[in-house]
């Protein structure tokens, strides 16, 4: 069952990059989370599959029994799941707050809205309004200080 | 002794909680962890004395033969009691100075570790260990003169400290690997043994400068000066205990450690010497400079070190005896004059010793602390300073310029000590911003114990010797050191030349005024020699980046990503091609309809998330990738990789749902086919292939057992668990886990940090606006602080 | 979201959750289980009384600022790596203490404790990314 298996991580990983090289931001995050599923079904795939038979010593003896799945992907995956959901709640945060700040997600867009937040052309976000104001512990230097620090 | 240090670690995890919950009595409380270290350092005095030595030791890193080892020896002992016993004063005299502070508990916890952790240097008899430890005094030393962080100078000023302990540390790490390889073992007592196999090594040289630079960074010395001046942006108590007494010592004490090992030939000789005296010369001309009481006595602190480097240089019986004196002396008097400086801040809210006049009239005791520490640092008899100064010209006098150089030095000590003990206080009125008044008990008994001993191991310095110095001079020395002390040697060439020294600083005193002013005028506004380098090599570091990032990133995150991804997969995908790494030979494909259907489902789910124009879309096929992965993991015997992603997608889907509740509903229409005319494609594709192509090719090839059976074998029997995937987590991989919840930790904290910024804009902060009058004037500024503080 | 049954629900719930989740922090060890499991289940219990009653009556249930159950979690896992220096062995070495108590083989060791810091910062984490976005 490995072969199939190693087809979908394909289509996981290139839908991923795929979504990654967007320039929307939020297809950004979501071709994140497929690139981390896919990476983890690799690692899974690449340290063989077993059925049935789970990395557990059983009650009374010494050992797992014959045949049993490798433990080792499967640790190193259990940390990669909550570690890429970590990640990705912070990028998804990120993402929030440049569209707050910003009033879009979209790539192309980001460094003329960072040099001029408020274009004429483009009414900004409500709740961008009122922390657009600059900080007070700007130093100068760049035309935005949260950005820029 | 790891007792000992642990110790601090605890007070310091535990500050925090109970700074609160004491109040106003914080700083007595506090100071009986100090007290207690002391008394128990203390009750080892006759023992090593005698010649003993302690030592202990804990298994670290057996496998790099790196152990956590102590040894407690004369200058151990005396670096020991000198960190705990100030220390003592200092965690009493912060409870006063920064009462009502609201950073009060990061203060104590950065203290106690600072403290901790230069015990640790102190007491480490593994290079590695010490290592460790010096570091950890610089990071604490960072925080604390950033503790202000408000403030853009406290701020540069522990970036710089930082940045300079720092590099040299680094050095000096390059320098204890190139000793511990030559020696093969990292353990001090063991190198030291034998020095003649390390000065004749071909290492000696390159290691012995590389250690040097640590040291010498951490001591301020020439040119890498600069930092400590600056370091006094931090609030008093911290200047008095880590930028005069204890932490800039740690390159003096590192010096005086190795000396038996590396001491003795002509590169130390001459390095040590002439850099020690170029710091003296540089800091007695700086000095004359200043007017803010602390910065003076930063340069004098900058003096003594130098001093003392020149000593340990010159080395022998006298070097070693003079450089163990002027140190004790040193910290007796420097540590209450600081605290003193920090009183007159307090009280009368300047620092500027033109500004101040009469104040002893109102603070007799800050006065009578000055004037006792003060007649020390001057080297005046009968004071410990006396002896140590004259003790340090009877061993310089063979070596006439460096001896000259300490002369001129002392003279300025003269006029930095009638500046900052004399002007400010002498005169009938008051002149001062602030109404003073004397400080209380908390802020003047730690300076006056200290004052208090100087004077008395001035009468009877020979006590001190016996009990103490003796043994740190001997383990300088590695042989026996036997000397006696006493206050009056009679009319001999020292005396001649102190009474010179004096005599020279009266006439710069009365000079002063005109000199202080022509020497601003002539070079006030001159960022010249090291300060200058410095600064142009921050500056210069800042343009390089601009300079690459303009050229190598651009603007367009999705080209500039473009370009990465790319290169990468054709990077690896041309490897593997070239190299011929593809001879698959795949196993036979069995599988029962549901396998193959999930299967299915997740490449179907994985499409309907790249084409999906609407929010619902993409969050259902998302999950359904997640939990198709999830079945994946339930099919082939992996529960607990089901069961997390089970439970992280149905996590994952309420904190999309959250921020994507705060986003418009549009935001996914119409943007995916702008860029079908970009590589997104062909990229997305040839990289999809490829990782398949990869995974069929190990695939291909059989397993390598090795580990896991280890895994397999060893779980039960050693680890007493049966599940395998758990215990590689908490035990055989445990250090893995442990990194990888620091990250959560972080990934957390930086969500929290940006969502915060809102909530923080809505209500000014008061303590975010710009600092008032000049860079350093607000030192222990004594009104609450609003608006700052705890933030959940 | 305010739902009668959501809430009835959930406060019968939440005490059998959160008990579950600690009954799978404990027997990680041996069972499916550990204390990234344990700890997404207790979040998630969490989560799901702050979708029932709002995240103020959740903060209040949790009565502990997700943050400092990072910061003791994170100190846990530390300290259950320096307590082998105290046995004379290097950091992170497993401790194991096995007493039979009546009719029960109690196992107390430093990789539980070790899992048990898992558990709470993998907890004071979901929460304090779902609090944060909840009161943004």
């Amino acid at each position: 069952m490995e072969v199939p298996v190693a087809l979908t991580v394909g289509v996981l990983f290139g839908s991923g990059l795929y979504l990654v090289l967007q320039r929307n931001l939020l297809r950004l995050v979501f071709g994140l989370i497929l690139m981390s599923g896919g990476v983890n079904l690799a690692l899974f795939v690449a340290g063989r599959l077993t059925r049935g038979i789970s990395p557990f010593v059983p009650e009374g003896a010494y050992a797992p029994p014959m045949g049993a799945a490798n433990p080792l992907p499967q640790a190193l995956i259990l940390t990669a799941i909550v570690i890429s959901f970590g990640l990705t709640v912070f990028a998804l945060v990120l993402l929030l707050r440049t569209y707050e700040r910003l009033g879009t997600v979209e790539t192309n867009e980001l460094p003329i809205r960072l040099r001029d937040p408020h274009p004429a052309d483009v009414s900004p976000p409500a709740s961008s309004v009122p922390h657009a104001t600059p900080s007070t512990e700007s130093s100068g230097g760049t035309s935005d200080p949260e950005v820029g620090s | 002794m790891l007792t000992a240090v642990l110790l601090g670690f605890v007070a310091a995890a535990l500050a925090p909680i109970l700074t609160p919950t004491l109040g106003s009595s914080v700083g007595w409380a506090f100071a009986l962890v100090p007290a207690a270290l002391t008394a128990w350092f203390a009750t080892h005095l006759p023992e090593i004395a005698a010649g003993g030595v302690l030592s202990s030791s804990v298994t670290w890193v057996p496998q790099l033969g790196i152990e956590a080892a102590f040894r407690l020896d004369g200058l151990s002992l005396t670096f020991a009691l000198m960190i705990s016993g100030i220390g003592t004063a200092v965690v009493i005299y912060a409870g006063g100075y920064l009462r009502g502070d609201r950073q009060l508990p990061r203060f104590y916890l950065l203290l106690f570790a600072f403290m901790a952790a230069m015990l640790g240097v102190v007491l480490s008899d593994d290079l590695i260990t010490l290592f460790v430890f010096w570091e950890l005094t610089s990071l604490t030393s960072y925080f604390l003169i950033g503790y202000k962080h408000e403030l853009r100078s406290s701020r540069d000023g522990a970036l710089q400290g930082l940045l300079i302990t720092g590099s040299g540390g680094l050095a000096m790490l390059g320098g204890f690997l190139l000793l511990g390889n030559e020696v093969g073992t990292f353990r001090i007592s063991e190198m030291l043994a034998d020095p003649a196999a390390l000065t004749a090594s071909p290492i000696y040289l390159p290691a012995l400068i590389l250690i040097a630079l640590g040291a010498f960074t951490k001591s301020a010395q020439f040119p890498f000066h600069v930092w400590l001046p600056n370091a006094m942006a931090a609030p008093t108590p911290v200047s008095s205990y880590l930028h005069s007494a204890t932490m800039v010592k740690a390159g003096v004490y590192l010096l005086a450690r190795l000396a038996p090992g590396l001491g003795g030939t002509p590169a130390w000789f001459w390095l040590l010497t002439v850099v020690g005296t170029l710091t003296v010369l540089a800091a007695a001309g700086l000095a004359l400079l200043q007017r803010d009481a602390k910065r003076l006595l930063a340069y004098s602190t900058l003096i003594a070190l130098g001093a003392l480097v020149v000593l340990i240089g010159v080395g022998g019986t006298y070097g070693a005896k003079a450089m163990v004196v002027f140190m004790v002396a040193h910290a007796l008097y420097k540590a209450p004059l600081f605290m003193v400086a920090g009183n007159i801040d307090h009280e009368a809210g300047s620092r500027d010793v033109t500004e101040l006049k009469g104040l002893g009239r109102v603070m007799p005791v800050s006065w009578t602390i000055a004037l006792l520490a003060g007649v020390s640092a001057a080297g005046l008899p009968p004071m410990l300073g006396f002896v140590a100064k004259e003790v340090a010209y009877e061993t310089l006098l063979p070596h006439v310029w460096a001896l000259a150089a300490l002369i001129a030095a002392s003279a300025v000590m003269v006029v930095i000590v009638f500046l900052v003990v004399w002007r400010p206080f002498a005169g009938r009125e008051v002149t001062a911003p602030k109404s003073p008044h004397e400080a209380p008990l908390s802020m003047w008994l730690g300076p006056v114990v200290l004052a208090a001993l100087g004077i008395g191991f001035g009468f009877a310095p020979d006590v001190l010797a016996q009990g103490l110095l003796v043994p740190a001079a001997s383990a300088i020395l590695g042989a026996d050191a036997s000397f006696y002390l006493a206050l009056w040697h009679g009319v001999n060439t020292a005396l001649i030349l102190s009474i010179a020294t004096v005599t020279i600083g009266v006439v710069l005193t009365i000079a002063w005024g005109p000199l202080h002013r022509f020497l601003v005028a002539r070079l006030g506004g001159v960022r010249f020699g090291p300060a200058g380098a410095y600064q142009g090599f921050l500056d210069g570091l800042v343009r390089v980046a601009t300079w690459q990032t303009r050229v190598l990133q651009s603007d367009d995150l999705q080209r500039h990503l473009t370009t990465i991804i790319g290169f990468a997969v054709a990077l690896a995908a041309g490897t593997a091609f070239v190299r011929g790494g593809l001879a698959l030979d795949l196993p036979a494909v069995s599988g029962t309809l549901y396998e193959f259907l999930i299967l299915i489902l997740i490449v179907v789910a994985a499409l309907a998330t790249v084409t999906a124009h609407t929010r619902l879309r993409a969050i259902t096929s998302l999950g359904v990738v997640g939990f198709g992965i999830a079945l994946v993991f339930t099919m082939f015997s992996a529960p607990d990789l089901a069961v997390t992603q089970f439970l992280v997608e149905t996590l994952m889907v309420i904190v999309v749902a959250l921020v994507l509740m705060r986003l418009p509903s549009t935001l996914l229409r119409g943007s995916a086919d702008r860029s079908v005319r970009s590589a997104a494609a062909p990229i997305a594709v040839l990289g999809g292939v490829l990782l398949t192509v990869l995974l069929l090719a190990v695939l291909s090839v059989p397993l390598d057992q090795t580990i896991p059976a280890f895994y397999d074998a060893a779980s039960y029997p050693e680890a007493n668990g049966r599940n395998i995937v758990n215990v590689i987590l908490v035990d055989f991989r445990a250090l893995d886990t442990l990194g990888e919840i620091t990250v959560l930790a972080v990934a957390a904290t930086g969500a929290f940090a940006l969502l915060r910024r809102i909530g923080a804009r809505k209500e000014p902060e008061v303590a975010y606006t710009a600092p008032r009058g000049s860079e350093d004037d607000d030192d222990g500024n004594d009104e609450p602080r609003e608006g700052k503080g705890s933030e959940a | 979201m305010n739902s009668l049954i959501l809430r009835t629900t959930t406060r019968l719930l939440i005490g059998v959750l959160l008990l579950f989740s600690v009954f799978l922090l404990l027997r990680g060890h041996d069972l499916p289980g550990g204390g990234f499991i344990g700890g997404l289940v207790g979040a998630a219990a969490i989560a799901l009384y702050a979708i029932a009653y709002g995240y103020e009556h959740a903060f209040a249930l949790l009565r502990i600022r997700p943050r400092a159950l990072i910061g003791v979690g994170l100190s846990l896992a530390v300290l259950a790596g320096i307590l082998a220096a105290f046995a004379g062995e290097p950091m992170l070495t497993g401790l194991w203490w096995i007493r039979e108590v009546g009719p029960w083989t109690v196992k107390l060791s430093t990789p539980l404790l070790f899992d048990v810091g898992v558990y709470l910062v993998v907890i004071g984490v979901v929460l304090r990314m779902l609090f944060s976005l909840e009161e943004h």
